[in-house]
């Protein structure tokens, strides 16, 4: 039924426009902003499952393809386009946008309108970001993304909002004003800004290792990957719930994906050259934030280390790809080592998003973010209990949720590049398990621990309508991938065909 | 059939989606009786499957159920196994499980989490299905790590109490230690046998016995190193040394949980997982003996601890782990259709003696030192004659199901020719006085003797509802039937009659049950063989010592005690792997944790990188501070100068100018 409609454009334009149409609604009304904004979210989504229903899952290239020209002085083009690698991930905008706005509700009194509205706006660049196939486009989104998140962070944040937002801010733009620089010096090389065309160029290796490190510096930043994490806990920290969802279900995964659209591609010599050092910053990610995390007296920073921690086996499954082919692995080897990160990315969306509403949940009531204030929840919120623990047992890698698929391709596949690659991954079974469950021990299990938490009320129809959706996503991928893995998966080939067949 | 498989497996499911769901909607008595019957139901297929396959001729069923993911060629899949080994399993877990839910009718009968249980045991009985039904890895995975979750939720079921939630945490993490070598075992199949497949991966393992991999620097056997990944994991789970230390404490959860997943079903997943994977074990003389040896550790050090324990399921528990090195004993000793014999006889008679533990329990009103107790068969008979039943079979005693099952397997360590087998041999020769003389000291202290209950549960044990015994004592009637009988009908199919077909697989050369096969002449012989065999003796001696250090002369204790002071010290700190683990590992881990927040993230990041750079650069900003004029014109015409530079750039080095 959307046959020949311009999909994309669509779904990047709906919620800019709708937040924009929030805005003028929800003046003086905070009733008709959030009706409106749930409509708009209703509606991107809608647009989201039909892309998903009208992609061919055979097929490896660009699909839902527009493009004309933007400023022909320079060559730009409005360039839009999804393959399997950047659909899932509109997908998972829409769903996590639609989440946010239904979390928002009756929860932020103060301008609402303005929130709902940045965050429909932030849905729309970040679609953008996901499936522009121009370089400057792409990159156009990609600082535009800073601005609602520095607007929701600074306007609805915590106390020392200023901090983490200039952190936040600073630390990103840095990154990606060294990838402006690749892009047009690439542009240079390519005779065009379409990112495809930045592909096989056969550069020397020395360029490619600039390149391959001024893209590194944009992605590195935004997946967070160690050393350049801090800003992240921060960040959540300050966040409210919404911000914290998207920050952690969105817009990490845009590093992962510039990896995969970027670096990769266009720099495989100096993947292969430099493999060690994200293999290896990957490894600390998952066993030094994974300690960290464990070690966290605030839920948010806790789930924000766990993040970073899980966000690591989609970098090791990225870049082990040529360590798993040296030593015998093959092509399926590599494909499950890049399948597996980005089921991982996928997934964490999911996962985190649904840990950070509990928090939120938990913060609503009691408005603090110290685990040591709590203790013995479920005595009074039962039902919510047992969402946490669920939602906390995926976030540990159990089989059967979402949060195991991920991490147990990436293990099995970096077994193949070699045993202790498999062993510090494998690290994670322990350490998520630690760092999950004690904190379900010492929030949600024991005694009621002070009049507070005495006198908690279990969650309403509401906040049960969002946990339940979640649960069944996370069920559902747990125990059925198949279908978001043959989405990805020609896709995933293709890349790294291309990656191969350059080196 | 398949359908049947199919049923089988999901009626516990929907039990514990019903149950768990909506069971305060439709009540306490709805929820027992939908998940019952799933149970039952459950049971009785699994009944009907087992004759299928062995009276029925029903063939080994191996088929996928529904394709999980495919990466390139590798399809990743969901299906059944069912062959005699699985059938086996699938009798033992439901006919336990089902005995268990009639139980916890009564034991759980004044809980307010009474649907709650019943939906966890429900979900605990889906997930063990799956997890003995498994035709791959990957579903084999899941069942391990669900009944893992399942393992976690009972233990803490209580949640509030703190020893509670401290023992579910803790035997999740030792679980987890395990899992992350299972984990890595499961790699080691797929990188070197390409499949996740059971039987292309036999296959496999069977065309290159000599595979070998490299590993630390040097070539290492891919069969030692698979199976000794996988066998991390089964120590998880089946709780061997030094991963034993999370069972104790999950007697923290309610006793019904104790009996059917820390003593029956559960903790025996590890001896199935190895009894399954005989074909790549069988390559591997290292694995085998490591088995053997850790196995053999367990069985004696373990019974020891019992000795001194006070709690009357944590006797039972230290009894479980020892049973449970019995069981690997036999693995090790390649003789695993004896492994799993011991498994199932084990599961009747030690689910038995945890019901019985619990209806004591319970008619004390959750009264567990055996202190507390003594001379309770006046209150309790029926409670009593099981118990006793099943403390004679536990301890060996001729005709018993535990006598055939435990003495073929100390006939087959005997007969093994395998590094460390002489170790075993006497490790489980000893261990048969240890058993006896915990068990019958369990016995004396709780039935005979002097009355010693505080007056609180005499009052609760002289005025019990009325339902509440009969239907806990039902199951334990139930369950002394074949704790009692089993052995002596199955031992001769199941051990010497080629029962387990290819489901097992032995070289010819480590068979040694099939050694032992050549002196058997029928059950009656065997049992009759007891008078001319040490172990019958040593059992005897341990019932005897019981009998008269805690019947006859109890005065004497004080003076053994304190004679044996030190060597008690020891047992009572349970070797110190608890302060080890605690200290070392969770104390280590937190201490590290905590030193690299501060130092790393904090301190270096943070402080010197992030903010470090920030203070430059506000000094740098002081000084451009003073090109800040406040004029509009001159920001915009520097903004024009700038903006001209840059296009100047960016054309430049477009058309190649620089």
């Amino acid at each position: 039924m959307f046959e020949g409609w311009p999909l994309l454009s669509l779904l990047v334009w709906l919620p800019i426009a709708g937040g924009v149409a929030v805005l003028a609604a929800g003046n003086g009304s905070a009733e008709r902003a959030r009706w409106t904004a749930l409509a708009v979210a209703v509606g991107t989504l809608a647009l989201a499952a039909a892309l998903w229903v009208g992609f061919e899952a055979g097929v490896a290239g660009m699909q839902f393809e527009e493009r004309v020209a933007w400023i022909r002085a320079f060559d730009i083009h409005y360039h839009l386009g999804v393959d399997g690698i950047s659909m899932p991930l509109v997908v998972l905008t829409a769903f996590s946008t639609l989440l946010v706005v239904v979390a928002a509700w009756e929860v932020v009194r103060y301008k609402p309108a303005q929130y709902l509205a940045a965050f429909l706006i932030m849905e729309g660049i970040m679609i953008g970001v996901f499936s522009a196939l121009d370089a400057i486009l792409f990159y156009v989104f990609f600082e535009a993304m800073l601005i609602p998140m520095f607007l929701i962070i600074g306007i609805w944040g915590g106390p020392n909002r200023i901090y983490a937002t200039l952190k936040f801010f600073l630390y990103t733009f840095l990154g990606s004003v060294m990838m402006l620089v690749a892009l047009i010096y690439l542009r240079t090389q390519a005779g065009s800004f379409g990112i495809q065309d930045f592909y096989s160029l056969g550069l020397p290796v020395g360029i490619q290792t600039l390149v391959f490190l001024a893209f590194l510096a944009a992605f590195a930043v935004k997946v967070p990957m160690f050393p350049v994490h801090t800003w992240l806990p921060d960040a959540h920290v300050e966040a409210p719930t919404g911000g914290s969802v998207i920050l952690a279900a969105i817009t990490l995964k845009i590093g992962g994906y510039g990896f995969l659209r970027f670096s990769l591609p266009i720099a495989p010599e100096a993947s292969l050259a430099l493999d060690w050092l994200l293999i290896g910053l990957s490894l600390i990610a998952v066993v030094y934030v994974g300690l960290v995390a464990m070690v966290q007296t605030d839920l948010k920073k806790l789930i924000a280390y766990s993040s970073i921690a899980h966000m690591g086996f989609v970098t090791l499954g990225f870049f082990l790809i040529f360590r798993i082919v040296a030593a015998g692995g093959g092509r399926d080897g590599a494909l499950l080592a890049l399948e597996g990160g980005m089921v991982q990315m996928i997934s964490h969306g999911f996962v985190s998003a649904a840990m950070f509403l509990c928090v939120g949940v938990l913060y609503d009531r009691m408005h603090t973010r110290r685990i040591a204030d709590y203790g013995g929840v479920a005595n009074r919120m039962p039902v919510f209990a047992g969402f946490f623990v669920l939602f906390a047992m995926a976030n540990a890698g159990l089989p059967g949720t979402s949060g195991f698929v991920g991490e147990f391709m990436v293990i099995l596949a970096s077994f193949q590049a070699g045993f202790w690659y498999a062993a510090i991954a494998g690290l994670t079974l322990i350490l998520g398990a630690a760092y999950s469950l004690w904190m379900i021990k010492r929030v949600v299990y024991g005694e009621v621990q002070n009049d507070e938490v005495a006198a908690l009320e279990d969650v309403n129809r509401r906040e049960l309508a969002l946990l339940v959706v979640l649960t069944v996503v996370i069920l559902y991928f747990g125990i059925h991938p198949a279908p978001l893995i043959d989405v990805m998966a020609p896709s995933l080939d293709a890349l790294f065909g291309i990656v191969m067949s350059t080196l | 059939m398949k359908s049947v498989y199919l049923l089988t497996v999901l009626a516990p499911l929907i039990g514990a989606a019903i149950a768990g769901l909506a069971g305060h909607r439709i009540g306490r008595r709805a929820a027992a009786t939908v998940t019952v019957g799933a149970v039952a139901l459950a049971a009785g297929l699994s009944l009907y499957v087992l004759y299928q396959h062995v009276w029925g001729g029903a063939p080994v069923f191996n088929e996928t159920l529904y394709r999980w993911a495919s990466v390139g060629g590798l399809h990743l899949e969901v299906g059944f196994l069912v062959d005699r080994l699985t059938a086996l399993m699938m009798v033992v877990v439901t006919s336990v499980s089902l005995a268990v839910h009639v139980y916890t009718i009564g034991y759980m009968h004044d809980d307010a989490g009474y649907q709650r249980f019943f939906s966890f045991i429900n979900l605990f009985t889906f997930s063990m299905l799956m997890l003995v039904m498994a035709n791959n890895f990957l579903q084999l995975f899941f069942g391990w790590e669900a009944v893992g979750l399942v393992s976690y939720l009972l233990i803490g079921f209580w949640y509030r109490k703190e020893s509670a939630i401290f023992a579910n945490l803790k035997a999740f993490l030792v679980n987890r230690v395990g899992d992350f070598g299972f984990l890595l075992g499961i790699a080691a199949v797929l990188m070197h046998y390409g499949s996740l497949d059971y039987a292309e991966v036999f296959a496999a393992a069977g065309d290159a016995p000599d595979l070998t991999m490299n590993l630390f620097g040097t070539e290492a056997l891919v069969a030692t190193v698979a199976a000794l990944l996988l066998f991390i994991g089964a120590m998880g789970k089946s709780a061997q040394v030094p991963l034993h230390v999370w069972l104790p404490d999950s007697m923290e959860g309610p006793t019904p949980i104790s009996a059917l997943i820390h003593a029956a079903t559960m903790v025996t997943a590890g001896i199935f997982l190895v009894a399954r994977m005989s074909p790549v074990f069988e390559l591997s003389e290292t694995a085998l003996s490591v088995v053997l040896v850790l196995g053999a550790i367990t069985a004696l050090f373990m019974g020891l601890v019992g000795l001194v324990q006070t709690d009357i399921k944590r006797v039972i528990a230290y009894s479980t782990l020892s049973q449970l090195g019995y069981m690997f004993v036999a693995l090790g000793a390649s003789a695993y259709a004896a492994g799993v014999f011991h498994l199932m006889t084990h599961a009747f008679f030690k689910a038995l003696l945890f019901l019985g533990a619990g209806a004591v329990i319970v008619a004390l009103h959750h009264e567990q030192d055996m202190r507390r107790m003594g001379n309770l068969r006046r209150y309790l008979p029926i409670t009593h004659i099981t118990m006793l039943l099943g403390t004679l079979a536990l301890v060996g005693t001729p005709f018993f199901s535990g006598y055939y099952s435990k003495d073929v397997i100390i006939e087959a360590v005997h007969y093994a020719d395998r590094t460390g087998a002489g170790f075993a041999y006497l490790a489980v020769l000893l261990g048969v006085f240890i058993t006896a003389l915990y068990s019958f000291r369990l016995y004396f202290l709780v039935f005979w003797g002097e009355e010693r209950l505080d007056p609180h549960a005499k009052a609760h044990i002289e005025h019990l509802p009325r339902y509440v015994l009969p239907v806990m004592e039902w199951p334990l009637i139930a369950l002394a039937v074949p704790s009692v009988i089993i052995g002596y009908f199955t031992i001769e199919p199941m051990l010497f009659g080629g029962f387990f077909g290819n489901a097992i697989q032995v070289l010819p050369a480590n068979d040694v049950l099939a050694t032992k096969g050549e002196s058997f002449h029928g059950p009656f012989a065997f049992g009759l063989h007891a008078a001319v065999n040490p172990a019958f003796w040593l059992a005897v001696a341990g019932a005897v010592t019981a009998w008269y250090l805690y019947v006859r002369r109890p005065d004497l204790l004080p003076g053994i005690n304190q004679r044996f002071a030190p060597v008690i010290a020891v047992l009572q700190r349970k070797y110190g792997f608890d302060d080890l683990y605690n200290s070392g590992f969770a104390g280590g881990g937190r201490l590290l944790g905590r030193g690299l927040w501060r130092v790393g993230d904090q301190g270096i990041i943070d402080g010197v990188l992030v903010n470090g750079t920030a203070r430059t650069v506000g000094r740098v900003a002081a000084v451009i501070r003073g090109f800040q004029s406040g004029y509009l014109f001159h920001y915009a015409f520097v903004m024009i100068i700038g903006l001209l530079v840059l296009l100047t750039v960016f054309v430049g080095t477009w058309r190649g100018w620089f």
